[in-house]
Order: C-alpha cells, then structure tokens, then sequence
C-alpha cells in the first residue's frame, strides 16, 4: 500500500511532464511541414492563403490571386485551398504553391496586448493603491472582493460586450469599424485589469505597515510614501502581475474573436481590423487540412513560444523576490 | 506643492479605479439587462434546436464535471509528490515551474494539441476530446493549490503521525490531507469555475451539438462554443439566446467562486 501510493504519486507528478512534453512535440511534428516549406521566413511573410504560381525556373511570382485577403466573415480559409496542396509538389514545374506567413496575426497580436497593456497597466495600479492606500476598509473590502469575482469571469462574456456594446461606442468616438485593432486592445485591457489590479493589491499588501508608518513619521505625503516606500517594496510583485497580466492578453482567444475582424491585413490606422494568432486558430482549424492545417500548428507553436517566455519572465521576477 | 501633487496623485488613482470599475459594471448591467430578457422557464426545458439551452448547460457541465472528476486525483496525488516526497530536490522545483507554465499556457493552445491527438486519429470531434483538452487545464491549478495548501500544514503534526506509528500513507491521507481538506476543496472550486467558462479549448475537440446527446464518444453539446456561435449570427433571436447564455454561464461561474470563497473562509475561523 505504501510503496503503491508513492509511486501513484509519482506517476501523477510525472504525468504534468509527460502532458507538457507531448504538447511541444505534437505541435512540432505537427507544424513540421511547414517549417520545412516555409522556414524561419514564416515569421516575416505578411501573406496568407495566396496562391502564387511556379515557374521552371522556381519561384517567380506571376500571377498571385489573393484567396484568402479579403474575406471578412467567420469562414478565413477557403475550403478550396485544399485542391490546391494536392498539387503542390507533385507538379514542381509550373504548378502554383501556396504562400503562408505569420507577420500579420503576429504583429496583431503584439500590438493588442501592447495597447491592452498600455491602457490597463495605469488603471489596474490605480485600483490597486486605492484598493490598500486610500479607500476606507468599508469601501475597499467589498470592491476588493468584487475586482476578484471579475476576475474570474468568463473571457467569452467580455468579447460578447465588445462585440455588441463597446465596439460602436468606440466607433462612434473614434470612427472606423466597430472590431478592429483598438477594439480589440481595449477589450483585452477591461479583461485583465480585474486580474492584474487583485495581483497587484496582493503584492502592494505585503509592505510592511511599520516602513509606511515611518515615512509618514518622517512628514512624508501619500504620494511620496506609496512612490518612494510602497512601489520599491512591492516591485516585483507589481512587475510580476503586469507580466503575467500581459501573458494573459497576449494567448487571449475569446475576448479578442469576436473584435478583431479577422481579416488577413495589417491595421494601417489602429481602428482597422486585423488579426491576431489565437483568433486565427480559433477560426481556421476545423475547415483546415493538409498544408493550411499544418500551418496552423506552425502558429500554434509560435504561440505557444512566446508564452513560454512571458511565463519565464514573470517566474524570474517572481523568484528574485523571494 | 508637495501637498499638490499629493491631492492630483490621490484624485488620478481614484479616478482611474472609477474609470476600470465603471466598465466592469457597464459589462455586468449589459448581461444582467440582456440576459434576464431572455430567461424564461423554456430555456431550461428546451435543447438548442428548440430555442432552449438545456442540452447545452448540461453538455458543459458533464464535460466540466468529468474533466474535474479525473483531474481531482490526479492534481492531488501530484500535489502530495511535491510536498510530502518530492523534498526540496530539483525535481520537485521543475514539477512546480511546469504545472506554473502549464497553469498559463494559452487555452487555445491545448486545444490545437488534443485536436491533433484526439480529433485528427478519430476523424471527428467529441466529448472525450473536450474533457481531455478541460482536463489538461485544470490539473496543474489543482496540483498547485494542494502544493500550497499542504505546505501550510504543520510539520509537527506529521512528526506526531510518524512518532506512534503510522506509515507515512496514514499520515499523510489521514492527518495532512485532513487538516488541509477546505484549502484544497476551494482550489478544486475555483479550477472548476475556471474550465466551466471555458470556451477556446473546446472550439474544435468537443465542437457543440443543437441536439441532446449524453454520448461522450460523438460530437458534444458545449454551452460556451454554442453561445459564441449564437452570438456571431444574423439573426436577433439567436443572439438573444447567446445573451441568456451568456448570463447564466456567468451567474454559474460567479456562485461557484463564492462558494469556494465560503470554504476557504471556514478553514480560517
């Protein structure tokens, strides 16, 4: 029974390795007809879906039809695309290829998490130094409960509302399309303000009450307390929930669907819709096969990077404190 | 001066907490002004395909649930290595960094992965694949609540367990695991009020049905892909279902927070 135990909880412990191990495999295997087709130049091609045909010669464009551009519905990839992966390789001659490249749900990416992050990064402190230096525990204990519980719910309902309720609002103040860039960064800020600001408080919390009560000993306004005691104290905390705040944003799916647009095109104005990685998965995968499938694990890959990397920041901050 | 800056400080913060607050209650009063509309005894009574969401609650709840039924063992056993076995070896250490890295892994991304290993070999989408892509969701923020919760037990108690005897199983289930129970009933709470909103992992491995279907093998009924289905189409009844829904998912999810909120309170007094 002993033995028994111990090594279930082995297993279980192990099981956490195994699941990650699998997922990055997967996904490599996955992805790797289109890293060996596309390469490392995935991350810097802007074009998606289109079809370019090849010469004897090799790769000179000559007519490039752009399939995949300009839809603006639910359905990105046409379901034709298949037809022509068929041909790819089997006619090296003259036959047209299908050029995939990630730069635009990337750039859509980084660039809502940035303006989410832009937005929330001043709001969520706000709430956070109101929440522990200023409002009364009357006032602070209820709303501190209530930032808590929204921060817990579910991301869909926040997309839904941008959808219908802040994208013509932001329409109507800034023109433009009711989804685009902005929308989408404003959305994704709303969403993790509640995650950030509970963080934040937390960490803003663990300052001492004795180093506060010092400096206001000393004559020290609020400002000058929470700027030179409260902030220094709580850095990697505060820095750590920004981190993982901006981690949060950036493999956002739902919130960022419904309001993005999801057309393969750089925003030139930050109210244009573009795309964004998660989105591209969520809308792509099930009406893909073949390259276009295996593209989308290519993506899904990168993703899966980047936020491997936002995490091993946030636990570096995180560790230092310790 | 000083005082100046101090007073435009104080003011900015308060309003910028105004500014965040009044947008998350424009979001609550949109879904409670929407949702309520909607609801009706119907919606509870009827599947999708009849303009209800019966089959559909209860499709997110059999996968939640089941997802959470084999995660609890699973996250808890995992739980108890780090603690109780692991020591303070590196191991342990990079069992903790990965269920962090796990626990903030992009959902979507767990979907693309179980679609590749469930959905492709099978060749359709179902419940099975949907509860797989919840369950990888969910076991890390088990396994480390228990890790937390455990840590938090008194040393001296699992000397006295050891001290008259008892193998280092009986301490362990019946006094560590005792004296932790509300602090891991909580993290099993809040990890499943978090799957149950799930929407990006279940997008392509579950898929959602209009019918009712209590098969877990076959394409399954999803509350949340159905309202983000329902929300995105044309026509203005559909949406004043993704409404309800909508409301409902929050309203499920807002009382199971509460209620691990309940539980963790109690262990405290």
């Amino acid at each position: 029974m002993e033995i028994l135990f111990k090594k279930l909880t082995q297993l279980s412990a192990s099981l956490l390795f195994v699941i990650l191990a699998a997922t990055t495999a997967v996904l490599y295997l996955s992805a790797k007809p289109a890293i060996e087709e596309f390469g490392a130049g995935f991350l810097f091609e802007s074009r998606w879906g289109v079809e370019e045909q090849v010469t004897m010669d090799g790769d000179m464009p000559i007519g490039v039809t752009e399939s995949g551009v300009e839809l603006s519905d639910d359905d990105f990839i046409d379901d034709d695309d298949d037809d022509f992966i068929s041909d790819d390789d089997s006619e090296a001659g003259s036959g047209s290829r299908e050029i995939y490249g990630a730069l635009v749900p990337i750039v859509g990416t980084i660039f809502s998490t940035l303006i989410a992050m832009l937005f929330s990064i001043p709001i969520a402190m706000g709430i956070a130094v109101f929440l522990s230096e200023i409002a009364a525990s009357s006032i602070a204990k209820p709303v501190g409960v209530a930032i808590e519980l929204l921060a817990s719910i579910p991301s869909i309902i926040y997309g839904m509302w941008g959808l219908f309720y802040f994208g013509p609002f932001i329409a109507n103040i800034f023109g433009g399309n009711t989804v685009s860039l902005l929308v989408a960064g404003l959305v994704l800020a709303i969403m993790v303000i509640p995650f950030m600001a509970a963080l934040s408080r937390d960490a803003i919390s663990t300052v001492p009450d004795m180093l506060k009560e010092s400096a206001y000993a000393m004559g020290a306004t609020k400002l000058e307390v929470i700027k030179d005691v409260v902030f220094p104290y709580a850095k990697s905390g505060i820095i750590g929930s920004i981190i993982l705040s901006f981690g949060r944003a950036l493999g956002e799916t739902m919130a960022v669907a419904f309001v993005i647009g999801g057309v393969y095109q750089f925003a030139s104005k930050v109210t244009d819709p573009t795309n964004s990685i998660p989105v591209v998965l969520a809308n792509s995968f099930s009406e893909s096969s073949g390259m276009s499938l295996s593209v989308l694990f290519y993506l899904a890959l990168i993703l899966f990077i980047l936020s491997f990397i936002v995490i091993g920041a946030a636990k570096f901050y995180f560790l230092r404190r310790k | 001066m000083r005082l100046f800056m101090n007073r435009l400080f104080l003011a900015f913060s308060t309003v910028a907490a105004a500014i965040g607050l009044f947008f998350l209650g424009w979001i609550l009063y949109t879904l409670c002004a929407k949702g309520l509309a909607g609801l009706s005894l119907h919606v509870f009574t009827h599947d999708l395909i009849e303009g209800g969401l019966r089959n559909v609650i209860i499709g997110q709840l059999i996968m939640s649930g089941v997802a959470t039924l084999i995660g609890i063992p699973v996250g808890i056993l995992a739980g108890i290595y780090l603690q109780e076995y692991g020591g303070n070896s590196k191991l342990t250490e990079f069992i903790r960094d990965l269920s962090d890295v796990m626990m903030s892994a992009p959902s979507i991304v767990v979907g693309t992965f179980v679609y590749a290993i469930v959905v492709m070999p099978t060749g359709h989408t179902s419940g099975w694949a949907g509860i797989l892509a919840l369950f990888i969701l969910m076991v890390p923020i088990i396994v480390r609540t228990t890790d937390d919760m455990l840590k938090l037990v008194p040393v001296e108690l699992r000397e006295a367990g050891i001290a008259i005897g008892a193998s280092k199983y009986h301490v362990t289930m019946n006094i560590v695991i005792r004296y932790a129970k509300a602090g891991i009933l909580t993290g099993i709470l809040l990890a499943f009020a978090r799957v149950v909103g799930e929407t990006a992992p279940l997008l392509y491995t579950s898929g959602s049905s209009e019918f009712w279907s209590t098969d877990l093998t076959g394409t399954f009924p999803s509350l949340t892909v159905s309202i983000y289905n329902l929300a995105t189409m044309p026509d203005e009844e559909m949406v004043q279902l993704g409404w309800t829904g909508a409301f409902l998912l929050t309203t499920m999810v807002l009382i199971i927070n509460l209620l691990g909120r309940y539980a963790s309170n109690k262990t405290r007094r």
